[in-house]
């Protein structure tokens, strides 16, 4: 008598590459377009990408039902500590109730992988980086994802950052230029196409300064 | 408080019984164009043969659904619940296509969540208001909106043809022959479509299902004439001998 085996899974993969990078002044939060499922593509123009608060954006792959309901959870909580503190939440701020939520169902995870970016209170820019159930750090840059794998190796070489362990501790923020750092995002990206079938169609980048938030889009391999 | 009979229990099998396939559907200039045949299959045989699978639903919505028909059912009747009780409001509003198919998603994601889900792929398309709306549903709940839409074979048969020649303000009878071609494409190609089905357009005035018709078919290729086994274009199988045709 054979295990019975289940015939279908809470879960799927969507795909998709998020990364984002800090820097003295800025914030770049980019993320591809593309959603999949299996060897399909359902859409070439689906944005990973999110704004939490003013100062907070969270670019998030895996498995989109999950991602929406994060997305819907984190922005309920927000409006609530708007209501309750009369100002917008941090990065920091968010980047623990992150954390929180996602741990939350620790027991059933949300298949969400996130990279959170915005400015801290500063104004410096920060980049915090997860896994699917909520263990986090403030990082210089990250990248999630299933193109992960390809770029984070280029951006250790590009933008290493000190270790955190050393004393007196140093900025983990990158002293590329804003459009450096942008420049860099797309080079990463039209890489990681190459080689990995679920990054592709699209890149949205979201940068976050002191003026503002911008947006802009670059094409990417459709195959 | 009724508990619901949960199909799978402890391990995780779910079995399908009567079940619909593709459905294909693309925006066009006056709104949206819908199509899906009128089978209902029962596992490997053709159990119904004369399923509606594309639905009105309030003033501005067409759902259209493949997979268990029973849970398609149960999702009008959902349906029926949510758009009565914004009638009765009587505020001049009205849930548009957007928010339906918020709605379908929600729904569905909280079925997967309780591991017991509604067996279908959804596709809610509407026009309100001058804004033409056309999205998906997975039974997990993965959902998104594009210009053409299609679940099941669709997905692998229909949404390629549809990248290459679909574009913007397509004429009602350009949006037609598109997914005349698509469906004639899952005729050949998908074992349990039937050649019987309804196209269903809606538009800001009005939602039109049309009568039950068939698709013309050609199999008079020389390649399926006089056949020996493993002809190139044969359908006679080179191990078995045995002849695998398909139905006319």
């Amino acid at each position: 008598m054979t295990k019975q085996q289940a015939n279908w899974s809470p879960y799927d993969n969507n795909g998709g590459s998020c990364v984002a990078i800090a820097g003295a002044d800025y914030c770049v939060i980019a993320a591809d377009t593309r959603m999949s499922s299996g060897y399909n593509i359902l859409t070439r123009e689906y944005s990973k990408i999110c704004k939490l608060a003013d100062k907070a954006v969270m670019a998030s792959s895996g498995f989109q039902a999950d991602v929406n309901a994060l997305q819907k959870q984190l922005a309920a909580k927000h409006l609530t500590y708007q209501h309750q503190h009369n100002k917008q939440m941090s990065c920091p701020a968010m980047a623990q109730l992150l954390s929180n939520t996602l741990y939350y169902k620790r027991f059933f995870p949300y298949y969400a992988f996130n990279v959170l970016g915005g400015l801290d209170s500063e104004g410096k820019g920060c980049v915090f980086t997860y896994d699917a159930v909520g263990s986090y750090e403030r990082v210089g840059y990250s990248s999630q994802g299933s193109g992960s794998t390809l770029i984070m190796p280029f951006l250790d070489n590009q933008l290493k950052s000190p270790s955190p362990l050393l004393l007196p501790a140093q900025d983990a923020v990158t002293p590329l230029s804003e459009s450096e750092a942008v420049d860099l995002v797309k080079t990463v990206f039209a890489s990681a196409t190459e080689r990995d079938i679920y990054t592709g169609d699209k890149l949205e980048i979201v940068v976050l300064n002191a003026g503002g938030i911008h947006r802009e889009y670059m094409e990417l391999r459709k195959d | 408080m009724e508990r619901k009979l949960r199909f799978k229990l402890v391990t995780g099998r779910w079995n399908p019984y009567v079940t619909g396939t593709s459905v294909v559907a693309i925006k066009y200039k006056d709104g949206i164009l819908m199509a899906a045949d009128m089978g209902g299959s029962y596992g490997y045989t053709l159990g119904y043969k004369s399923v509606e699978r594309l639905k009105p639903v309030g003033k501005h919505s067409l759902l259209g659904a493949s997979g268990e028909i029973s849970d398609f059912q149960e999702i009008l009747l959902y349906l029926d619940e949510l758009i009565l009780y914004d009638n009765v409001w009587d505020d001049l509003n009205s849930l548009g296509p957007k928010e339906v198919h918020s709605y379908l998603t929600r729904v569905m994601y909280n079925r997967r969540n309780k591991f017991n889900p509604l067996w279908n792929s959804l596709i809610l398309g509407g026009v309100k208001i001058g804004q033409k709306y056309l999205g998906m549903v997975s039974m997990i709940g993965v959902n998104f909106e594009d210009n053409h839409v299609a679940t099941g074979f669709g997905n692998h048969l229909a949404r390629p043809i549809l990248r290459d020649e679909w574009h913007d303000n397509l004429s009602f009878e350009d949006g037609v022959k598109l997914l005349e071609k698509c469906m004639r494409v899952l005729l050949y190609r998908d074992t349990t479509a039937v050649n019987k089905l309804q196209i269903a357009k809606i538009t800001e005035e009005s939602v039109t299902i049309s009568q039950p018709y068939s698709l013309k078919t050609f199999w008079g290729y020389s390649a399926f004439q006089n056949l020996t086994v493993g002809d190139e274009g044969s359908w006679l199988d080179m191990v078995t001998g045995w002849a695998v045709t398909t139905m006319e």
